[in-house]
């Protein structure tokens, strides 16, 4: 069956009734030639970016950012800091637009949501043993439950990268649908599930192809680079390789799926970058925060730096930007 | 495609550029008023008047070859291989310095995007200095000879109007023969330019020598009594002609000549690459490649899928103002080579090819051509056998290797020809029955200074580039 060929959920059912069957539809995807993605990517980094092009890009890029806070001591007020900023990024500024959403361990989701209210700044609470994923089944669903309990708005999960290396492909993929499940809430709406891949150590990309074709099968809203904790991070061609399986998926299924690099994005220009590329690889559609998002904790500032400058004519120092 | 993000244009400055009103011929080290008229060159993008560039008739032919006959005798090939590698490394480098200008004045002229000019052309022109430079004192490790052969008589295409002159002059010299070299009409500017940059290299008078003109100057060139070596790139047609005028002379000639190149697309490629390949294969510079990989042949099992992302990602290519960095398609170089597009198109579509183009507004100015698919040619197709030189692809299928293979041969020329399969043992079992100079694996339209390119059949003969490129400038042997 090839990959255009799948348009139904029984076409889903019968790609992954075993190991050996879904094996053989990943393997069947087209490979990803290296030097040539690679390539790609560079060429579309070289697109320049002037005036208008860039105050939208800029804008556009703040909505996109889920301020991330994933560190052993983070503490309430930091977490309650960082949500204040969400809201209001550039305090001296009210045409600065809102991030996203706020990313937080499971036991700050409470916290987070106390102040972001319904001020359409999701929580998103990384779940099922971040970072490593390395856990039994029962505790990443729970992890996921008391996350969804606690108010988050979107799951960001870690897949279990050793059963992927392993080729245990099914294992993934049942631990990915169940993981959707849990995002349930008693209302009947969900939380969206973003998936991690940790592309750093799935190292080829024709690895990140085939991780993405079976999160999307598994049910994930979002697919999603790195946790940030590993190196290299989200890259420009693993995020051209992603981006190019949400668009073919699209054209099998009609579905559209998003997509979130994540670590290692610090500087306005390199988030320009990621927006060309969503524009011309999956089209842009995708040039909305409901389906592109930067995981970042920096990068925010440095967008806020532009924006000034792009407004003022000149850089004002880094003391003129709120630290979290 | 609507679109919300529209890149805001991003042009380069021209300001960079002094492009003089009129230009005479670079004979002896000098700029000389020519005893012909002169003609007029204009920017392909605009139709505006660059410059007017002097006509060299024969007498002024006559005067560059003797010219490059003194300079040959009296000093070039008296000085030691590594004497003539400085004034190479001087000029590659010189090359890097102005490299912005270069680029500017090119894309001016010719018509094709900045971005090419900027990353492709210049810096592979400077390269090609460069390695000719390391030859100039090691040519009795090059299994050719040292002996120069005197005076080259070079003529050279519109398409990559600095890049060819880089692969005729660096090698010429590098061995140390001068040369006396005609640009095409329609791009003289950058050779004018590099003659500027002979001067601030303080090469010796008369080594290199350009002079402008048309199809008679060329001629003139070609059947001077004392030019020793004929290096052409250009057309079949003027090809033949000039090796008609040098038969039974004792000239050596060197030929690269047009194309139409296969490339073949297995069931098992990476197809987004593969994408990407085509695209750069048949877009780059306008299709105005001799080596362009004009016939796609994709095999039957995934030719729809294929062609359903080669009409997305063709949708996103920009075509326009070629000093926009953001240019991907540029102007087609004149309005005589647009109408020879216009016309096989339109012969494509009359035998029953389907046409297929994305929607993209051209500029009312100029000379412009949206980058084009034919989908259902077959080998019988006048499309998918005649060179279009410009950005038209023609899409046939096959169903096995052999048939690929076959079909992929079926035709006139050999330049070049691209392969695209994940596995590594068909590419080369594919790549050794392939009659083509040049065979591409999972990439197209590669260059580099190292690396010899040359055709089979109707694409000409001898080699450039490469330790092979050597041979066209050296008595075997000697």
């Amino acid at each position: 069956m090839t990959a255009t060929a799948l348009s139904t959920p029984a076409d889903v059912t019968e790609i992954t009734r075993s190991d050996a069957s879904l094996r053989r539809f990943l393997h069947g995807l087209p490979g990803v030639d290296q030097v040539g993605a690679e390539q790609r990517a560079a060429g579309l980094g070289t697109r320049s970016i002037k005036t208008t092009a860039k105050e939208y890009a800029l804008d556009l890029a703040i909505r996109m950012v889920d301020l991330t806070t994933l560190e052993g001591q983070d503490t309430p007020g930091k977490v309650r800091a960082l949500a204040a900023k969400a809201m209001r990024p550039d305090p001296a500024d009210p045409t600065c637009p809102a991030a996203a959403a706020v990313c937080v361990y499971p036991d700050m989701v409470a916290t987070a949501k106390e102040v972001l209210g319904d001020s359409g700044v999701n929580v998103a609470a990384v779940a099922t043993a971040f970072p490593s994923g390395r856990a039994a089944m029962d505790i990443k669903l729970a992890d996921t439950r008391d996350a969804v309990e606690a108010g988050a708005d979107e799951i960001d999960m870690v897949i279990d990268r050793g059963a992927f290396l392993a080729g245990r492909y099914l294992q993934v993929f049942e631990e990915i649908a169940q993981v959707r499940e849990a995002c349930a809430r008693p209302d009947g709406g969900s939380a969206h599930l973003k998936v991690i891949f940790e592309t750093g150590e799935l190292q080829t990309y024709d690895n990140v192809r085939r991780v993405s074709w079976l999160a999307m099968m598994a049910g994930a809203h979002f697919i999603k680079t790195s946790t940030g904790k590993v190196q290299p991070a989200a890259t420009l061609p693993v995020t051209l390789v992603m981006l190019e399986a949400v668009r073919d998926w699209r054209e099998a299924t009609g579905q559209m799926i998003g997509v979130k690099p994540a670590g290692g994005i610090r500087a306005a220009k390199d988030a320009i970058k990621y927006l060309v590329m969503v524009n011309e690889v999956a089209g842009p559609d995708w040039l909305d925060p409901d389906w592109f998002r930067f995981g970042a904790s920096t990068l925010l500032n440095d967008l806020l730096m532009q924006r000034t400058k792009m407004k003022t004519g000149h850089y004002s120092g880094p003391d003129y930007f709120t630290l979290d | 495609m609507s679109n919300v993000f529209e890149y805001a244009p991003a042009p380069e400055s021209r300001n960079i550029v002094d492009i003089k009103p009129s230009y005479g011929l670079f004979v002896n080290g000098e700029f000389v008023d020519g005893h012909g008229k002169s003609f007029k060159t204009i920017s392909p993008a605009t139709e505006e008047v660059l410059s007017e560039v002097a006509e060299a008739d024969a007498s002024d032919v006559d005067e560059a070859v003797k010219a490059a006959r003194r300079a040959y005798t009296r000093t070039w090939s008296k000085l030691t291989g590594r004497e003539r590698a400085k004034y190479l490394f001087r000029i590659a480098r010189i090359l890097q310095e102005r490299g912005r200008e270069i680029a500017v004045l090119e894309s001016i002229d010719n018509g094709k995007p900045i971005k090419e000019t900027r990353d492709v052309d210049v810096p592979i022109a400077a390269a090609h200095f460069f390695y000719y430079a390391g030859w100039a004192d090691k040519l009795e490790h090059s299994g050719y000879g040292t002996t120069p052969l005197g005076v080259a008589g070079q003529i050279i295409p519109w398409n990559f109007p600095l890049l060819m002159l880089a692969w005729k002059i660096a090698p010429a010299l590098a061995c140390g023969n001068t040369v006396v070299l005609k640009p095409a009409e329609t791009t003289p500017l950058t050779a004018l330019l590099f003659a500027e940059i002979c001067q601030q290299a303080d090469l010796p008078p008369g080594v290199v020598n350009i002079i402008t003109g048309a199809g008679e100057t060329g001629a003139a060139l070609v059947g001077h009594p004392d030019v020793d070596k004929v290096a052409f790139t250009g057309s079949t047609a003027v090809g033949r002609a000039i090796a008609k005028s040098v038969a039974g002379t004792d000239k050596k000639v060197t030929l690269e000549l047009g194309g139409k190149a296969a490339n073949i697309v297995f069931d098992d490629a990476p197809l987004d690459q593969a994408v990407e390949g085509i695209v750069n294969g048949i877009f780059f510079n306008q299709g105005h490649v001799c080596c362009a990989g004009s016939r796609l042949l994709v095999q039957e099992s995934v030719a729809e899928e294929l062609l359903d992302k080669l009409k997305r990602r063709v949708s996103t290519l920009r075509v326009g103002d070629p000093l926009d960095k953001n240019t991907d398609i540029g102007a087609i170089n004149s309005a005589e080579q647009l109408a020879r597009i216009r016309e096989l198109s339109d012969i494509g579509e009359s035998e029953g090819a389907g046409r297929w183009s994305p929607a993209c507004e051209l500029p009312t100015n100029g000379f412009w051509f949206p980058p084009t698919i034919f989908t259902g040619v077959s080998q019988a197709h006048r499309i998918a056998r005649e060179e279009i030189f410009g950005p038209v692809l023609s899409v046939l299928t096959f169903r096995t290797p052999a048939e690929a293979v076959e079909k992929a041969n079926n035709t006139p020329y050999g330049l070049s020809a691209g392969i695209w399969t994940e596995k590594g043992s068909r590419i080369l079992k594919i790549a050794n029955q392939l009659r083509a100079g040049v065979v591409w694996a999972n990439t197209f339209n590669k260059f580099d200074p190292t690396s010899p390119f040359g055709g089979y059949k109707e694409s000409g003969y001898g080699r450039e580039g490469g330790r092979h490129g050597l041979a066209g400038y050296l008595k075997e042997g000697v």
